[in-house]
């Protein structure tokens, strides 16, 4: 039986660059360009009704060397068909920016704020794009790997 | 405190002699009325110690306050972040006259294993604590364990009036 990922590739023949499983679970790595017109297709198309965007991350290559250096992490689920899928789109540091998915999912719009929070990932025509987790004060994104894991910055008390 | 009694005068309406700094103590360290600054985990043996099983009340602790200018002891439980600090210094800062401060679980003693940038390392750094409960979290006896010690330090304390 052919999985998601390969009714994707048939679909979108030159926007899926890869794809993978494990675990029972596929995985699609996309081009920026087409997410929008991807996530609005796995949503609407019967064979995918993925009616709900599970988590939105992404994952800092700095250590890892990779390049481009970003991958940011899109989760779905569908509750009728009982199945998931997960786009992947490789983010260049210089150019840190994503499209939102506010429009097709409303959650999109907090997971997000955490991910410009915590990796400084853009997401263009988000409404609202401020930090989620830390305060307006706090500089840089602790999730990048060359933030300092002991760095802190704290509103009162003292500083290191 | 030292309590004496004359036999003969007792029976007869009954009076005893102490220091006042002693009796105030003693009135103090029975009637705790805690604040619980419930952040984390920590609560949950929060919740435990004082409920019926292990009950705070026992010690006269039993009543905890949700407002900062009726409560006598700052019970700070779970982890604060960096983002929450202003706040329990607020609350702190609204007590009224004389407090105290528990630090209830790793996280309040030192940070616990959250070394990293979202975690305040001790909430000593900005408020004074008056007694430590390590634990992660703590058992219910050592809760106890450490009320215990703070009702000693109250009553051995100069008491403010
Ligand atoms: S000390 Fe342990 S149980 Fe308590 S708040 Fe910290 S992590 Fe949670």
């Amino acid at each position: 039986m052919p999985g998601l990922t390969d009714w994707l590739k048939e679909r979108f023949p030159s926007d899926v660059l890869e794809t993978h499983a494990a675990h029972g679970d596929e995985t699609a790595v996309v081009t920026r360009a087409s997410l929008p017109v991807i996530a609005a297709h796995v949503k609407q198309d019967p064979a995918f009704d993925m009616n709900v965007l599970v988590d939105i991350t992404a994952v800092d290559g700095l250590t890892m060397k990779w390049n481009p250096r970003f991958e940011a992490v899109y989760h779905f689920l569908s509750t009728a068909q009982l199945h998931r899928l997960r786009l992947k789109v490789r983010v260049e540091e210089k150019d840190a920016v994503m499209p939102t998915l506010t429009g097709l999912w409303p959650i999109a719009n907090w997971f997000e704020r955490e991910v410009w929070d915590m990796f400084g990932i853009r997401f263009e025509g988000h409404p609202d794009l401020r930090r989620i987790l830390m305060y307006e004060e706090f500089q840089g994104h602790p999730l990048r790997k060359d933030y300092p894991y002991n760095k802190r910055q704290p509103l009162i008390g003292p500083r290191n | 405190m030292e309590m004496k009694t004359d036999s003969s005068q007792a029976s007869q309406g009954g009076y005893l002699t102490s220091r006042l700094d002693e009796m105030i103590g003693w009135a103090r360290k029975y009637s705790i009325f805690q604040y619980p600054f419930v952040t984390a985990c920590c609560g949950m043996e929060y919740m435990s110690t004082a409920c019926s099983h292990y009950d705070v009340d026992r010690f006269g602790a039993g009543l905890p306050r949700f407002s900062p200018r009726q409560s006598d002891v700052l019970f700070v439980v779970g982890t604060i972040s960096h983002k929450m600090a202003p706040v329990l210094k607020m609350i702190y800062d609204q007590m009224a006259d004389p407090k105290w401060v528990v630090a209830f679980g790793v996280c309040t003693c030192t940070g616990g294993f959250y070394d990293n940038y979202a975690t305040v390392q001790g909430i000593d750094t900005l408020i004074p604590v008056d007694v430590y409960i390590p634990g992660c979290p703590p058992r219910p006896e050592n809760v106890l364990d450490g009320l215990i010690k703070l009702q000693e330090k109250i009553q051995r304390q100069k008491q403010e009036v």
